[in-house]
Order: C-alpha cells, then structure tokens, then sequence
C-alpha cells in the first residue's frame, strides 16, 4: 500500500464527510418535496391504497409469524427463569411488557426493512434505471408526488400496525405456551399482566416507537432507490444499503428512545 | 416577444459539465419548426444530454434554452412541470410504467392532465394506438411485448397529448430491420400528419439521414456542422466527413489517448 | 376485478391493525374506556414504603380501589408522603381507616392495601390517613429474628 502522508487522510476525511453531508442534505430536500405541498395527483387515494398493499398487507405473513415465535420463545425462557422465584404466574406480564416496549417496535422494525424497505429501494431503483422517472416527469407528473410520497405515507401508516398485530399474536403465542403447554393459571396470567402494563406508559411508548421507526425506515428506503445508480449494481448496493443502514437506525434510535421514555425508572 | 417563429428550440451559448469534464462548451443550436431535426454524432457525446437539456432536466451552467418564448432554465419548479406538457419524448428503453397495462399507460398523461371524460379518453387512447399499428394491444401488459412494440407504445403515450415537440433517444438502437423500417414510416408520418416538430438523437447514420431534414453533427463539447443531410455528405470538412462515412481512423482516432506504444511495451519491463 | 381483492386486502389489514392496538388497550394494559375522571386524593405517611412505586394498586377488601399517584419525602416528619388516588364511588371511608403497604406473594410487587375503621367522619379529597403500617422489611424481619436467636442462646 501507498504511504499517504497524514494531511492527505485527513483531506480525505473531510471528502467523505462532505459526501455524507451532501448526501444528508439531498434526502432531507427530497423529504421535503415529496410530503409537502398539493399532491398534483388526482387518484392520490387509490396509489396510497395500492402501496399499502404492496408494503403492509405483502409484510403481514412474515410479522405475524415471526410474532407468534417470539412470543413463544419469551414465555418458555421467561417462565424457565421465573420458576426458580416461585413466580411463574407474572410470566405474562414479562411477555407483554418484552413486546410492547422493546420487541414489539424493534423487530418489526428490522423485518419491515428487510421485507418491504428493500423492496421499495429495488423497485424505485428499477424505475430509474427504466427511465420511468424521468419519463414521468417529462409527461409532467413530479415523481416525488406521484411514485414516492406514497410510499411514504404507506410505510408511516402500515408499520404501527404491523408492530401492533406483532405485538399481539406475540402475546397471544405467549399466553399459548405459558397457559396451555406450562400450566400457567390462566386467571393469574392476565391479570398480572393487566396489573402491571399501563396503556400510557408501555403501550402508547411503544406505538411512539414504531411511528419513528416507521418514518426513518421508510425514508431510508425510499430515498435509496430515488438516489441509486441507475444500474443493475447500483440498485443492488442501494437495496443492501437500505437494508443495513435501516437495521442499524432502528437499533440505534430504540437506545435513544428508550433511554428517553424509561430511563428515569 | 420574438416574432422569430421559425425555430421551436434554441439553445444560445449552452454549457454543461459534469464534474470537470466540459460536455458542452457554448453550444449554439437552432431547430426549425414543424420539420424533423436529427442530432447525431459519436457514442458518448453526450446527446441524450442534450435532450436532457432542452427538456430542462438539468440546468446548463450557462446560456440559455429557448422553448416557445421561454428560457427554461430560469422557470420553476412547478412551471417546468406545467411547461413540460408541450413536450413528448420518446426514451431509449421506452419507459412503460410496468404496473399499468398499455392501454392506461396512453391514457395516463391524459389522467394527468385533462379532465375528460371515460369515453373520451377511451377514444383518444385507441386513435394514438391505431396510428402505432398497436390497437390490438390494448389489454397486454408491457413486459409481454417485443422491444419494438414497447418503444411503438411509448410513441403513442408520448403523443397522446399531442405535444408540439417531440423528441427521440435513440429510437433505432437495437431494433431488428422490420420495427426499425415502421419506426422510421411512424416518426416522418406522425411529423407531417400532426404537423409537430421532431428531434432524433441518433448515431444510426442512414436512418437519420433518410427522415432528418436537417443534421446538427455534435462531438468535442461544440457543433462540428450542420446542414441537410446532403450537405453534409458532401461537406469536406474532415470531422464531418469521417463520421459521415464511417471512416476508422481520422480527427477522431481510433485509439484512445494513450503514451507512446514503444515506450509503454518497453517500460513494461521496468 | 384484481382491484377489488386488493382494496379488501387494505381494509381487511388496517382493521386488523386498528383492532391488534385496541386489543393492547383494553385487554393487555387493562386500559377502561371511562378514564376514572372522578376520583379524589387522599395521603398517607409511612415510615418506610420500601418498594413501593407510583401506579401501584390501592385496594379493600381485595377490591382494586384506586392508585397510588406521587411518592415523596416529607421534609419536617422524615416520612414517606404516598398520595393516593381514590375512586369516587368509594366516598364512605372512616377517618380512622388504616393504609399497610402489602406484598402479592413473596416477592411480587407492592400494593396499599386499606381497612376500614369505625369513625363517623370519613376521608375527603386532601384528608391524611394517620394510622399506617409501613412496608415489611426482610431484612429487619431477619435482624429481629437474629436478635431474638442470640438473646435466648445467652440465656
């Protein structure tokens, strides 16, 4: 390797972080474009109905799955644990506090990036790499209106749900395993965890949660495709990319959050 | 207000560059109203660009783009967009919305755009696909058609609003004999019959030459000449010349600038 | 017609999702749909309320009567000043009540359990409760037990 001399890395320091910053700046403009002001759309209501097909309904399978598993799993752990303490009737409301706060928003948040962020990063991608966009926009039609803000809007609108539905048949999964399978009193199942969850504190911290994740992993995504390389390989780096740096904003901003709504207990 | 109305298009002292390379140094370019202008020159010299350009997609660094009285680049927004309408254009891959089968993809500029009613939509919809040979087609979807049944829906979407210009990316890349003979047919008869003015962006000489009125030949970032496509067969300036007659080796080389052949093998054993 | 299935598909999936946070609601946080709007608040002193946390349950009898809404120190008295908030419909406490921190099981969480004395006169928004039996202490329990143990070995 060629021996660069320090003023020469930190200049390249600077250029990659110019990079990002203008990069930052783009998707912020480009936020902004596409959310506010006339949609210039006539059928405005049936694209958002078409999007919310393609990015809440088409992710339900895997939420729900996904859901009923994570459900399971904390309530055989969580009563293995809580057996020892003789208290293996409050495994419900270890269940339920685990999804509401935490798992409920995170792995839907993980999974909508996976399954619908990169699909929309790979089929925005496409239709820049067909000249679709650029077509639109020369019959006059802004794309931002018209192909992203859509999408936007469906991501923000389904993926609550989907933390909401995750969260439930989670619960549902757990209350399986701890009542029917473990032996659980199923009277003293729901009513500790009726007792300790508190719709202000659990529930409504967690809905917050996913509405944030739901605003960032949608706009990554979709930004991703609007900004890619035009190419086959271009779109498949942009869909990685979608896909890492959503997981990673969703880990992150839960830390924040979290800290924010449950660090003074 | 130019009383001039003999040019749809002019582009006075246009410059654009794209990071440090110089795409196009103080272009000057007229195209006459009503006729059929073919812009042509080597792979990659940035004539899609120049479509770009005139349909104000990218701003120039300098001069000016006259469309109708209007110097785009100083236009909004949302005015480019309102603007835009009078354009068609016509892109190298046809660009279908491939959610929408081909009968809303002609019919969505009208969806857009105007407030017709169903049946009148319907009509316009079949009449543009009748003059592209493609009323049969209605139904398909547009992965389900060849590339040059796609590029021929295109046309009848990029008409559909009847646009006073009309602009062509490449239209006769990769398409066999047969659908490049109907496009050819198509873009001279939709220029005369709709009375529009054309603008082909092309390398494919004789297709050009057989339904261009007149020839801009771009390269080097400026205009090496212009004329009717007659006068530039017979035009002796050497640039010109070559590329008119397909000549290897000349002002443009053949070989990509490179240090000397000699010492490049020979320093190879350094 | 295609259109048609994917519009249900929407409804169907955004009245599941409405329904899954309604769900969360009512049945998981056991949220009621009348916000107990008409309660008054009541205090008690203890001289320790070991564990005990805001939002825990007050009860009678068993009987989930209201919560507990703030937990501070009384700067003169050195005592834990509980503010309890009491569902109107029990209005007909005696004065003399007693509040007693309780444990559910042998770990579980804290509540304030009350039992009714034999006054007259009954509490009302801002009245004190002054008889409280404070939070039982393990490890004092322990302590005593220790001391009780080592007394009697001297004997």
């Amino acid at each position: 390797m060629k021996r660069r001399s320090l003023l020469e890395r930190v200049r390249l320091l600077g250029v990659s972080g110019l990079a990002v910053l203008q990069a930052m700046g783009r998707a912020v403009l480009f936020l902004g474009h596409a959310l506010i002001g006339r949609s210039g759309t006539r059928n405005g209501f049936a694209l958002l109905v078409k999007q919310l097909y393609g990015v809440g309904v088409l992710s339900l399978p895997i939420i729900i799955v996904a859901g009923v598993f994570i459900g399971m799993v904390l309530a055989l752990q969580g009563y293995s644990i809580l057996v020892d303490y003789g208290s293996a009737q409050a495994v419900g409301q270890m269940v339920a506090l685990t999804l509401l706060r935490e798992l409920g928003p995170v792995v839907t948040g993980l999974l909508f990036a996976g399954r619908a962020g990169s699909a929309l990063t790979a089929e925005i991608g496409n239709m820049k790499s067909t000249e679709q966009i650029s077509s639109l926009e020369m019959i006059g039609v802004d794309p931002l209106k018209y192909i992203i803000a859509p999408r936007l809007w469906a991501g923000f609108i389904s993926m609550p749900l989907l933390a909401a539905i995750f969260s439930v048949v989670g619960i549902w999964g757990g209350a399986m395993v701890a009542i029917d399978w473990l032996g659980v009193y199923e009277g003293s199942f729901w009513a500790n965890m009726q007792n300790s969850v508190s719709f202000y504190d659990d529930v409504l911290n967690g809905v917050i949660k996913s509405v944030v994740f739901a605003f960032v992993v949608t706009w990554i995504a979709v930004f991703q495709g609007y900004d890619c390389e035009p190419t086959s390989e271009g779109i498949s780096r942009a869909t990685t990319r979608t896909v890492v740096y959503a997981s990673l904003a969703v880990l992150g901003l839960d830390f924040i959050l979290t800290a924010l709504m449950f660090g003074d207990f | 207000m130019s009383v001039d109305n003999a040019y749809a298009v002019e582009l006075k002292g246009l410059t654009f560059r794209r990071g440090a390379r110089t795409i196009f140094d103080k272009v000057d370019i007229r195209i006459p109203r009503g006729k059929v202008t073919g812009i042509m020159g080597p792979s990659g010299c940035g004539k899609t660009t120049l479509l770009r350009l005139i349909a104000a997609q990218l701003r120039p660094h300098a001069g000016e783009v006259w469309v109708n009285q209007c110097n785009l680049p100083q236009l909004s927004r949302s005015e480019l967009f309102h603007m835009r309408k009078q354009f068609g254009v016509l892109f190298q891959s046809g660009a279908l919305f491939t959610d929408l089968n081909v009968f809303e993809n002609v019919a969505f500029p009208l969806r857009v755009h105007t407030h017709l009613p169903e049946e009148m939509i319907r009509d316009i919809v079949l009449m543009k696909l009748q003059a592209v040979g493609l009323r049969g087609a209605v139904e398909l979807m547009p992965d389900e058609l060849s590339g040059g049944m796609k590029r021929r829906v295109a046309l009848a979407r990029a008409i559909a609003l009847d646009p006073q210009i009309l602009m062509y990316d490449e239209p006769f890349v990769g398409q066999d004999p047969i659908a490049m003979g109907v496009l050819v047919r198509l873009i001279r008869l939709l220029n005369d019959a709709l009375g529009i003015t054309s603008i082909v962006v092309s390398h494919d000489l004789a297709e050009t030459a057989s339904i261009a009125d007149y020839i801009y030949v771009v390269g080097d970032a400026r205009v090496l000449g212009h004329g009717t496509p007659a006068e530039l067969m017979v035009s002796e300036d050497p640039q010109i010349r070559q590329f008119m007659q397909g000549i290897p080796d000349g002002p443009v080389p053949f070989h990509f600038p490179a240090v000397d052949y000699r010492s490049d093998l020979l320093g190879g054993a350094q | 017609m295609q259109n048609r299935t994917l519009e249900i598909g929407v409804g169907l999936f955004l009245l599941a999702g409405l329904l899954a946070l309604l769900l969360l609601a009512l049945r998981v946080s056991g949220l009621t749909v009348s916000p107990s709007a008409e309660t008054y608040r009541i205090q008690a002193y203890f001289d320790n309320i070991s564990g005990l946390t805001v939002r825990a349950k007050v009860t009678m009898a068993g009987v989930v009567v209201g919560k507990v809404t703030a937990i501070d120190l009384d700067r003169d008295s050195y005592m834990g000043r509980v503010t309890l908030e009491i569902d109107k419909r029990v209005d007909n406490l005696p004065v003399d009540s007693t509040a007693s921190i309780l444990t559910a099981g042998l770990l579980g969480e804290k509540y304030i359990g009350l039992s009714v004395g034999g006054e007259e006169e009954v509490l009302v928004d801002g009245s004190t409760i002054h008889d409280t039996q404070s939070a039982l202490v393990l490890e004092d329990l322990i302590g005593k037990f220790m001391l009780n143990s080592v007394n009697k070995d001297s004997e």
